[in-house]
């Protein structure tokens, strides 16, 4: 049975339909791309299968994590979810972290919600998780404020917040995006080792395709709010079935060629 | 960060230092007032009225009566301080409370919220004050009541536009999605993050609750006229403000003083509390 079932997944928000019967299916452990351009639908997916839609959207179908339906779970029942089952790594880490509050207690803060650590506990395991991602001198990182770490190391620490329950399903949404290309290797990297060592399911949401080899094969073109094609990343690239891809594709050769020039 | 280390910072700067001082001396006195003072500030002595400054002990000198000015407006800094920290209390609460529902309350509640809001700031606090005090009396607390909500609706306004820039912020998101309650949501992001704000809002409520508190009891709607105040003294002392101009001199600088204190240290204390404009060592 596949970890998260998603079927004819649909989000209205005032009067437009901005997602459209998607369906997707993942298993435990297993890695999916969503790509697709801006204002497709990727992230409005992620957030639908956290429960977290702005205010006043309409959401129809099925999200299922291990058989159990998540759309119209009551917020409480949902914040147990959230974090400790499901977790995110946003796009900016610089905003994803709250400017007032040390590093090591914002990684520390769903391990006292979901596992009930003490503060003390927490504040230890934090440091362990800080220094799992690679950052140097981890106990100085986790009295850090945000704004005295680089984006990079910010966006580990994001990566270190999201796997500290070790969760069963990882969103990625656009991880690298805001990153410096020669620490986005890095970070990759480590999202790919991490996500492996975890057994965690990835579904990792990007508009780079380069990028997305790095670190799924399979994957999902989203256009429109809709499913355009899936199947495996090389099949997608080799024959694309729809003009949507082949844009995409065209506009990834372009870049690369302008790059190599 | 502990509030030591907050007020090492505020005290570094020049304006935080100044606000410090000011509110400190006035502290002391207000405190000292309660066991001793020069003299007593209610005396009346026909034999040593209109004396100048530094006559016979009189450090600021006496008016018609004899009052001695020193005595009384340490006696007045009392009335001065519990009014601004207690309005600025309620203001507080009242902004806190109002800018929450505003912000986070269904959405009928929120639009009734602010227009609440709206209606209630277009209301001027000083005639708020002078209405409540013809109905229920004047005394402290009527002005302490009057000038909490008259301002603590400002506050409202502001708390309501930062909640909801901070609600729709990245780390807000993060946290829900890290398995956050609304609750702690509020706790541990909203409020820490408006602080700084709202700080420098209730300080400059501070400053204006002493405007007001003065203007109120000048005009006779504050507390009882025997007890002295800054305001009562303006009162007492414009009739002969011809003959010695000295005598409003003293209390006018007292309140501009005040006022400005009060939001010289709203200031400084909001670069403190921020960590982003903290120098790191």
């Amino acid at each position: 049975m596949s970890l998260l079932t998603v079927r004819g997944l649909t989000v209205r928000l005032g009067g437009k339909t901005l997602l459209d019967g998607i369906d997707l299916d993942l298993g435990a452990g297993e890695r999916l791309g969503l790509i697709g351009e801006s204002g497709s639908g990727k992230s409005l997916t992620a957030l639908a299968v956290l429960g977290l839609l702005p205010d006043g959207a309409e959401v129809g179908g099925s999200v299922r994590l291990d058989g159990t339906e998540l759309l119209g779970l009551d917020d409480r029942r949902m914040s147990r979810v959230r974090g400790e089952r499901i977790a995110m790594v946003f796009q900016e880490p610089r905003t994803a972290l709250n400017p007032l509050m040390r590093v090591g207690r914002q990684v520390a803060e769903p391990l006292r919600r979901h596992r009930g650590l003490s503060t003390r506990a927490a504040a230890a395991r934090a440091v362990e998780l800080i220094d799992s991602v690679g950052l140097p001198d981890p106990e100085r990182a986790a009295r850090a404020y945000p704004h005295q770490l680089s984006g990079g190391q910010l966006q580990r620490v994001g990566i270190a917040t999201a796997l500290a329950c070790d969760p069963a399903l990882l969103l990625a949404d656009e991880p690298t995006t805001a990153l410096d290309v020669t620490v986005q290797a890095d970070v990759l990297a480590l999202l790919d080792r991490l996500v492996d060592e975890h057994g965690t399911a990835l579904l990792f949401i990007t508009h780079d395709l380069a990028v997305l080899a790095r670190v799924a094969r399979r994957v999902l073109v989203l256009g429109g709010g809709r499913v355009l094609e899936e199947g495996t990343l090389t099949d997608v690239l080799r024959a694309p079935t729809h003009d949507y891809t082949r844009t995409l594709l065209a506009a990834a050769r372009a870049t690369s060629f302008t790059r190599e020039a | 960060m502990t509030a030591l280390r907050v007020l090492r910072l505020v005290a570094r700067r020049p304006t935080g230092a100044f606000g410090l001082v000011w509110l400190g001396l006035l502290t002391v006195g207000a405190v000292v007032s309660l066991f001793w003072t020069p003299f007593d500030p209610q005396r009346t002595d026909p034999g040593s009225a209109w004396l100048l400054p530094f006559t016979d002990g009189h450090v600021l000198g006496t008016d018609r009566i004899g009052h001695d000015q020193f005595s009384q407006l340490l006696v007045g800094a009392r009335e001065t301080l519990v009014v601004a920290v207690c309005s600025a209390l309620v203001a507080a609460v009242v902004g806190l409370a109002l800018g929450l529902v505003a912000a986070l309350g269904p959405r009928w509640v929120g639009f009734s919220a602010v227009a609440l809001i709206d209606i209630l700031v277009a209301f001027p606090t000083l005639l708020l004050a002078m209405v409540l005090a013809a109905v229920y009396g004047s005394s402290l607390g009527t002005v302490v009541v009057a000038i909490g909500i008259g301002f603590g609706v400002a506050v409202a306004r502001v708390a309501r536009a930062e909640i909801t820039a901070v609600r729709g912020t990245d780390y807000v998101l993060a946290a829900r999605v890290g398995g956050a309650g609304t609750g702690r949501i509020i706790r541990r992001h909203l409020l820490p993050n408006i602080a700084p704000t709202l700080i420098v809002q209730l300080s400059l409520v501070m400053a204006l609750a002493v405007l007001v508190e003065a203007a109120l009891t000048y005009l006779g709607y504050g507390s009882a006229p025997s007890s002295p105040s800054w305001g009562g003294m303006l009162h007492e002392q414009q009739a002969h403000i011809a003959a010695r101009p000295l005598l409003v001199i003293w209390p006018g600088l007292a309140v501009a003083l005040t006022v400005l204190a009060f939001n010289l240290l709203g200031d400084a204390l909001r670069e403190a509390t921020d960590p982003r404009l903290v120098r790191t060592r």
